[in-house]
């Protein structure tokens, strides 16, 4: 188990847990996001290589309306 | 005549915009009208914010579900951002998204009049320009100010009318018509243009576009003010390419007084 934040929330997800799995998680695969972790942003190819451990910060971002 | 108005395209970076009005999608009721209101107002252009996905509601409708970023030019911005740090990050972030470069940079000085600051916005165009964003810049109304974002690399310059969705229209016609004439890259109004007579008046003034969001957003039929501003936007420009007439201060007869029985 490892304790996340994640978007500012504290999250508890498995072990060897990757960013792609995150995404999984939360249905996320197939949008148009972007990831930073620990204030890093992460392409897509690296997605499934990117392991999550305590304390990460993770902030997934999309398109929204906007002016 | 109809040989000029085929040849007046608008190119912003290289890329030809079939519509000279650009539309923001904040504020709306519902993404349908958000959907709804872009498509009457004939724009291929939208401006969009990049905020935190919602993880408590997967279900929760997204924008790109309704607008589809591969038929309408996203226009990323920075809304919100207050320094050139979180400007920067932020459009970094929407680059990763899927390789947008086209972004409106906007950093904000002051909470109250959403006022932009311009250290801040030149810097943060010099930075973007150079990591090779092609940046349409949200700026006050000072020429001086407008001439170093060119100088910085900013493909497009777009001064406020009057301060966002205030509603005000165009405040200071005589510092836009100077920006105007001195810019190499298209000048875009944004912010502040409150109706569909604005925006005419700032295409006649000469502007190559408008960037509309409130003002159709927040009438009471988003639809139907979209589809106005469509025409207003047209209209305006065809009166600058056309080219008013003079004043007079005294009246000028329109039909001939030779042959009066």
């Amino acid at each position: 188990m490892a304790k996340i934040q994640l978007n500012g929330k504290k999250v508890v997800i498995k072990s060897n847990y990757s960013l792609f799995d995150l995404l999984k998680k939360y249905k996320l695969t197939e949008k148009r996001i972007a990831i930073e972790h620990n204030g890093e942003i992460i392409s897509k190819a690296n997605y499934k290589r990117k392991n999550l451990k305590n304390n990460d910060k993770v902030e997934i971002v999309h398109f929204i309306g906007g002016g | 005549m109809e040989d000029n108005l085929k040849k007046d395209t608008f190119k912003v970076a290289g890329k030809i915009l079939k519509s000279r009005l650009i539309v923001g999608t904040g504020k709306y009721k519902s993404f349908s009208e958000t959907a709804k209101a872009v498509k009457a107002s004939g724009a291929n252009m939208v401006t969009v914010a990049i905020r935190r996905v919602n993880i408590l509601d997967k279900k929760k409708p997204i924008l790109t579900d309704y607008l589809n970023p591969k038929k309408i030019i996203y226009l990323p911005n920075t809304a919100g951002c207050f320094n050139s740090e979180e400007a920067l990050r932020t459009l970094r972030l929407a680059r990763e998204m899927g390789g947008w470069k086209l972004v409106k940079l906007e950093v904000l000085g002051d909470k109250k009049t959403l006022y932009p600051n311009m250290i801040e916005t030149i810097k943060s165009t010099k930075i973007l320009s150079k990591e090779g964003f092609k940046v349409m810049v949200y700026c006050t109304d000072d020429p001086l100010m407008a001439k170093k974002l060119e100088d910085n690399g900013a493909v497009a310059i777009m001064p406020l009318a009057s301060p966002i969705g205030s509603g005000l229209g165009l405040q200071n016609k005589i510092n836009i018509s100077l920006i105007i004439k001195q810019s190499k890259v298209p000048v875009i109004v944004d912010a502040g243009i409150g109706t569909a007579s604005d925006a005419t008046i700032a295409m006649e003034l000469g502007c190559d576009g408008v960037l509309i969001n409130s003002a159709i957003a927040k009438a009471k039929k988003p639809i139907l003010m979209a589809r106005s501003f469509k025409d207003a936007v047209i209209s305006g420009r065809n009166s600058f390419l056309a080219g008013r007439m003079g004043k007079n201060y005294f009246a000028s007869a329109s039909s001939p007084t030779k042959g009066l029985i």
